[in-house]
């Protein structure tokens, strides 16, 4: 038999009616359009107000331009390195070390967040290990990895190493944090341990494994930045230190603007991804 | 007051069922748990037999055990002593013969309403084809047609327990146990789909267990109210529900709320509970 769904319906199902907006409505929209154009206006005019500065200052002597560059001597740099071809060579080289890095930190990371999850045991046993290590800054072992693991990988081994341990965390606790409910349901209707951690514990912790990707990919970049510093022969850490220690201000400016892009764009792209999940998860 | 009890020839503690024919035999079963601060006996002694197509609804006051029965029958829980039997075998496990409708939908948000309903299939690794065609004709029958492809996301709380509703019978249990399944809906809303359910339940012939605070829903939705007691819960008493003043046949929930033997039940159950307003 026929069921009417005739209890509430859900704002999303109901079809309206829309009468012709008001004069109100029409300044109401008319407002809000100016707030928003003035928004992108004032972050344009910051932008350039800044730029502008920093070549007023440099070219009037009142900061050291050795020290500092300016933007009209790092543009011609970019373009320079862009055709010689160093830019992409280096660009490519942190931006592969970084992707490296926060996949195999949220790869390995949340599959030892699962073991933590799965065994109550080893969780309570590790557990003041991980605090330790996930507090102690990674920074510090820097010189050691360069030792142990050479130029290259060393720069790889900084990246894991910088996002692991808090990714291990807070996906083990976003684990944690699903609706036991959720979980009690699914065992009722005879569920494995191992059916509730794939149909139930991960697609569940979907949001919570994205907010620890943006932060991943934001700490791999920083212990890429790092290892190069101490030890590589390519990336735009390396330009920044070697830059500065030949007293190339502009080539340091140019990576630094570089790098700021880099880590923007991949910053957006996950925050893209985040949105629209979270049409899904509510 | 009405005298109700059973008063059939085989009429027992049980509720007037031999063994050999019962869906469902709860023997003796109790129950203690241990946490850090003590123990607790949270069920003492219940001993319960319920027909295949039989509506019964256990009633009592907070804390008296209620959902930990139904954890028991489903289940999900080990009894500390005594047995539970679903189909003459023995309950060691949830098994696709016992569906449970939790208090609230808990429909995962990442899944479709259809994949929603199609997860204790999935899980139990059902024929999928078989499954997903019953699925359909579930929601169906639940009003919820329209809705298969959208995210529970988009739907009301009414919506999403027929939903639930739905997602409890695809795998076709012979018993649905449901725990407080209304409690989490406004009141219209649990009056409008209390005689949905019940007609969909009767219809695909279901022996089903009520747990509720509701005293009104277990007199109109079944017909045998059992009253637990205070923690360790026991079964204090059971009542058939009769309705003579309804003519033949028995009255749907919403009718039965307008007889006259409802208030009676209601009197008396009232008492049975004995509910004190502490303080």
């Amino acid at each position: 038999m026929e069921l009417q769904s005739t209890a509430v319906l859900a704002p999303a199902a109901q079809a309206a009616e829309k009468p012709s907006p008001s004069a109100e409505y029409l300044a109401y929209l008319r407002r809000e359009r100016r707030q928003r154009v003035m928004v992108q206006v004032s972050r344009v005019l910051l932008l350039f107000g800044f730029l502008g500065i920093w070549e007023i200052l440099a070219q009037t002597r009142v900061v050291n331009p050795m020290l500092t560059s300016y933007p009209s001597a790092v543009w011609p740099t970019f373009l320079d390195l862009l055709q010689n071809g160093n830019l992409m060579l280096h660009t490519w080289a942190t931006f592969r070390a970084t992707l490296v890095g926060f996949g195999v930190s949220m790869v390995v990371g949340v599959a030892l967040a699962a073991a933590l999850w799965w065994s109550d045991f080893v969780h309570k046993v590790l557990d003041p290990f991980l605090v330790i290590a996930n507090a102690m800054p990674k920074i510090a072992f820097v010189p050691i990895f360069y030792i142990w693991l050479g130029s290259e990988y060393s720069v790889y081994g900084m990246a894991v190493a910088i996002s692991i341990f808090i990714t291990i965390m807070v996906a083990y606790e976003g684990f944690r944090g699903i609706d036991p409910n959720k979980i009690k349901l699914a065992r009722t209707l005879g569920a494995s341990r191992a059916q509730v951690l794939t149909m139930v514990v991960l697609p569940g912790s979907v949001p919570t494994l994205l907010a620890a990707l943006k932060m991943n990919i934001g700490l791999a970049l920083v212990g890429v930045i790092v290892g190069e510093f101490q030890s590589a022969s390519e990336g735009l850490g390396f330009l920044i230190i070697n830059g500065s220690q030949v007293f190339k201000l502009n080539i340091v400016m140019t990576s630094i603007v570089v790098l700021a892009i880099m880590s923007g764009l991949m910053y957006l792209l996950v925050a893209r991804l985040e949105a629209a999940m979270s049409r899904r998860y509510g | 007051m009405m005298a109700a009890h059973t008063s059939t020839a085989t009429a027992g503690a049980r509720g007037g069922l031999p063994t050999a024919q019962a869906r469902i035999e709860i023997d003796n079963v109790s129950l203690r748990y241990f946490t850090k601060q003590g123990e607790t006996q949270a069920l003492d002694g219940i001993s319960l037999n319920i027909a295949p197509g039989e509506f019964v609804s256990i009633i009592g006051q907070s804390g008296c055990g209620k959902s930990t029965l139904l954890s028991l029958i489903a289940g999900i829980l080990e009894p500390s002593g005594g047995s539970i039997r679903v189909e003459g075998r023995a309950v060691t496990a949830p098994s696709p013969r016992v569906g449970y409708m939790l208090q609230q939908d808990y429909l995962y948000e990442w899944r479709t309403i259809l994949d929603n309903a199609l997860l204790g299939a999935e899980i139990q690794k059902m024929d999928m084809k078989k499954a997903r065609a019953r699925a359909i004709h579930l929601l169906g029958k639940c009003g919820m047609g329209d809705f298969l492809h959208h995210y529970p996301r988009a739907l009301s709380g009414g919506m999403r327990q027929r939903v639930a509703l739905a997602r409890t019978l695809v795998t076709d249990p012979d018993v649905v146990l449901l725990d407080e399944p209304f409690s989490a809906l406004d009141s219209q809303t649990r009056l409008a789909i209390a005689d949905e359910v019940v007609d969909v339940l009767r219809e695909e012939g279901k022996s089903v267990i009520l747990v509720t605070h509701d005293i009104g829903e277990a007199i109109a939705m079944t017909d045998r109210v059992v009253v637990l007691s205070r923690r360790p819960g026991r079964i204090k008493s059971q009542y058939m529900m009769h309705f003579p003043s309804h003519g033949a046949g028995r009255p749907t929930p919403f009718q039965a709320r307008s007889l006259p033997e409802f208030n009676e039940y209601f009197a008396t159950l009232w008492d049975e509970l004995d509910v004190h307003v502490e303080g």
